[in-house]
């Protein structure tokens, strides 16, 4: 029973004690965008009360175990129950919920509702949901397919009157800082769910339904993701890397992606026009 | 020595019993008595062996997936492979092992233990055993041609004839059918035999604790049962016969396939842990030598878990596209199911305190199933806050939450009853000290394979995915894990042994080695196809032990293990 307690005092040590070397592994990724923050202050604190309740209840039970063990002698109390400590930790159970009810409906504001792009962020505005109270963002539309993801950038890209026209990338998402992104998230094929750890929580991406989030990157940097759900042999390599650049370069590299795109299609037609024009095609 | 007289009534436990068995002439061949058989005691030792059998299939496919994963960019297994062993090994734990295996233990206790000579409908008993073989069949014939590989929630449009066109999908919409109606039978049977069967006396008030958790699995599998029957019968009409109830691209929706395979997979989750939760409710009070703390307070938990049970299906979906309150919903719902769970896990523990334990590696199993199940319990409320499952879900964390309430729901509970039960089953007792190493090495292998996971998904990792790239922080955590999945595996591998070696070889165990709170110790090791010849007046939720006192006061001796293993009855064979 020793080798018990030892081992449940090495969990309740590494759930309990928290250094910063292993913030990563107790706590959900954050630090890409406020919402991904958000929700691991919110795991923080529900973490707080389960290690107390952990330690209380597993205290309970090991301090039990080796307390009342048979002894020459020693005779089992004949106890059925008693009412008011049941009541008692009934209420003490509920009364924990409540507690982590209120608190998860005061941070959730924080965490669904997009907050309002930087004066120095890039600028457009659209009418897809979330919106920041001042409606300024930028929507770029996320869709996933066995076994990639690929963004539209720009506003129109959901409603897609425009969108075969707006640039696009596989793969890796490139967008401003300082800019509320709102990801409007579909499906061509089975159900996917977008997840970068860092940049908030996953959604998935079903089709037949739009599925929105959003992210505000304060700093470049680049951030890996990859699909959450199973949607097939190559689910593995359904990855995402997210690189935030500063506004001013997100506008060069959108120029840079349509012509790179534009120059392409023109190479392509071009070449099936030979094809056709020899009858290779 | 003052001898009390002797009250007008007299019991005598066991030594009727043995003058009264019969054994007939043996006319026909010694498994076509098991084939053909209605007794629930051999119906509920071949659910027992098949469900086992099923168990080291299941956990060879996870010991296969751990290999896969225990290095970045292994090769072993393609996707392909190890979507195929995700599948089977996800549906054969929850079809083919813990939902039957809950089962086996019914048949075999609870006619014993309400002091019932059979279940109501024994032919119907036989009937839903030999459909969760066809079942367990027809699932695994699927090696031979093309297992099936969109998981065992096999979520449309992956698991549509576009996207999954082998006939592997089918044959697991046909084992869902075929364990399914196997499961419905057995509940019906359990619910009438419970409601109606009881010994005189047995007021729903002095029920075994166990056979409370079963009646509540049965009412649970009939509530939960048909909305599956009725998804994987859709699935299969979308498949094959041109409807769209889950196509999106002809106004279905693959949303409610989610809903209705939900709305039956989290009840699917109680039906798995409460009997486990009634054998722990039955392990602790015979091992401290007290009665359970709070009897009503268990027995009306079941039923409060049980009700709240099919209220909370769309925790699984809060990424999902559902509307924020309704997740609000859900997650005070998920909360909810916390309460009485809290209250059956202090009730065990209070039944410990000031006891007289004795630690047996029963109750090593019942105890570390408690330290286990606390883990996974309190993990769920993260889970359930719906915020922070949209970081958590589909990861790793999720992963180790549900094999913290499964392995530690069901498995050590499912351990702690073969321990208990293994002498009233064969007569023989199991090795303790090997039952007591079993435990150890299950636990250690057991903590270290899953609470590194907690980590894993913390730092990232989504679950089913069959490979990773190195340098993302999840190599040294997939080896660890590997690692403990193979002690944990030595661990119930011991027990393997411990039960292979001592049915024939154990010390005789006699009628009541345990000094049993119930009614199956009441009669011999293992008992006449009759189980009883007189069925005792029951007087309170403990009647073995009003048995043991009545026959130390007429005898005026303390017996020793509730008296009589001098009455044991050799093994027939």
């Amino acid at each position: 029973m020793l080798g018990l307690s030892v081992l449940s005092l090495a969990l309740a040590g590494s759930l309990v004690a928290a250094p910063a070397a292993l913030a990563h592994f107790i706590t959900p990724k954050s630090g890409g965008s406020p919402n991904a923050n958000q929700i691991a202050s919110l795991y923080k604190i529900i973490l707080y009360i389960a290690a107390v309740v952990f330690v209380l209840v597993e205290g309970a039970l090991f301090y039990s175990i080796l307390k009342f063990r048979a002894k020459k002698g020693a005779v089992a109390a004949q106890i059925h129950g008693n009412t008011r400590l049941e009541i008692g930790w009934t209420m003490g159970a509920a009364l924990i919920l409540v507690v982590i009810t209120v608190v998860t409906f005061v941070k959730l504001p924080s965490i669904i509702n997009a907050p309002n792009s930087d004066p120095n962020g890039f600028l457009s505005a659209t009418l897809n949901q979330p919106t920041p109270p001042n409606g300024n963002k930028l929507t770029i539309c996320v869709q996933g397919r066995q076994y990639i993801w690929r963004y539209v950038y720009g506003n129109g890209c959901v409603n897609g009157t425009f969108a075969a026209r707006l640039p696009y990338s596989f793969q890796e998402m490139v967008v401003p800082t300082n800019t509320t992104v709102v990801l409007a998230i579909q499906s061509n094929d089975v159900v996917h769910s977008w997840w970068v750890p860092s940049l908030g929580g996953k959604v998935d991406a079903v089709p037949g339904y739009t599925t929105y989030t959003w992210f505000k990157i304060p700093h470049p940097g680049l951030f890996h993701g990859q699909c959450a759900e199973l949607c097939g042999r190559s689910h593995a390599a359904m990855t995402a890397l997210v690189r935030a650049v500063p506004p001013g370069q997100y506008s060069a590299w959108l120029i840079q992606q349509k012509a790179a795109i534009d120059d392409a299609n023109t190479q392509v037609t071009q070449l099936r026009q030979t094809l056709t024009s020899e009858n290779q095609l | 020595m003052s001898v009390i007289a002797p009250p007008e009534r007299t019991l005598r436990p066991v030594p009727q019993l043995t003058a009264h068995e019969v054994t007939a002439p043996r006319q026909t061949k010694r498994w076509i008595d098991w084939v053909t058989t209605t007794d629930h005691k051999k119906i509920g030792i071949m659910y027992l062996v098949l469900t086992f059998v099923f168990f080291m299939l299941g956990g060879v496919e996870a010991l296969l997936m751990r290999v896969q994963l225990s290095v970045p960019d292994n090769t072993l297994l393609s996707g392909q492979h190890y979507n195929q062993l995700l599948t089977m090994h996800g549906t054969t734990m929850v079809f083919l092992f813990v939902v039957p295996v809950m089962a086996g233990f019914g048949n075999y206790f609870v006619p014993l233990m309400i002091g019932a000579r059979d279940m109501a409908f024994p032919r119907l008993n036989a009937m839903s055993f030999w459909l969760l073989l066809f079942g367990g069949i027809v699932f695994y014939a699927t090696l031979f041609y093309q297992p099936p590989e969109a998981g065992w929630w096999s979520y449309p449009p992956l698991s549509s004839i576009q996207f999954s066109p082998s006939g592997g999908q089918d044959a697991w919409i046909f084992l869902i059918h075929l364990t399914g109606i196997s499961s419905l039978l057995g509940a019906i049977n359990f619910y009438v035999t419970i409601v109606n069967m009881r010994a005189p006396g047995m007021t729903w008030g002095r029920l075994p604790l166990f056979v409370w958790a079963i009646l509540v699995y049965a009412v649970l599998l009939i509530i939960a049962l048909p909305p599956v029957a009725a998804a994987v019968t859709m699935l299969l009409t979308d498949r094959h016969f041109g409807t769209h109830f889950f196509d999106p691209t002809d106004h279905g929706s693959p949303v409610l396939w989610q809903h209705l395979f939900w709305f039956f997979g989290h009840p699917e989750v109680y039906i798995m842990v409460l009997p486990g939760f009634g054998i722990i409710s039955e392990v602790i009070p015979v091992y401290s030598r007290k009665p359970i703390f709070g009897y009503k307070a268990i027995a009306a938990s079941t039923a409060v878990i049980a009700f709240l049970a099919t209220l909370v299906w769309a925790h699984h979906m809060f990424a999902s596209p559902i509307p924020i309150v309704v997740m609000g919903f859900f997650m005070l719902s998920s909360f909810l199911i916390g309460i009485p769970t809290g209250v059956k896990i202090f009730n065990w523990i209070a039944t410990l305190w000031r006891g007289s334990i004795v630690t047996s590696a029963a109750l090593y199993f019942a105890v570390g199933f408690i330290a286990i199940f606390v883990i996974g319990g309190i993990t769920g409320i993260f889970l359930a806050t719906f915020p922070v499952d949209w970081q958590l879900n589909d990861t790793y964390f999720v992963v180790a939450h549900f094999h913290y309430t499964i392995i530690g729901g069901a498995v050590f509970p499912v351990f702690a009853g073969l321990y208990y039960w293994f002498p009233k089953i064969t007569g023989r007792m199991l090795n303790e000290k090997l039952g007591k190493a079993s435990f150890w090495v299950m636990f250690i292998g057991f903590n270290m394979t899953f609470f590194v996971q907690h980590a894993l998904g913390l730092s990232g990792m989504p679950r089913r995915i069959y490979t990773y790239a190195p340098g993302l922080g999840w190599s040294a955590y997939n080896m660890i894990s590997t690692i403990g999945s193979f002690i944990l595996g030595l661990g119930v591998l011991l027990t393997v042994a411990n039960v292979v070696r001592n049915y024939k070889h154990g010390k005789l165990a006699g009628p009541d080695p345990w000094k049993g709170n119930t009614l199956e110790w009441f009669t011999t090791s293992p008992p006449p196809a009759n189980n009883f010849d007189t069925i005792p007046r029951v007087r309170s939720v403990e009647p073995m032990r009003d048995i043991r006192r009545q026959v130390e006061r007429q005898t005026g001796m303390t017996q020793k293990t509730g008296g009589s293993e001098q009455f044991a009855r050799a093994r027939s064979s």
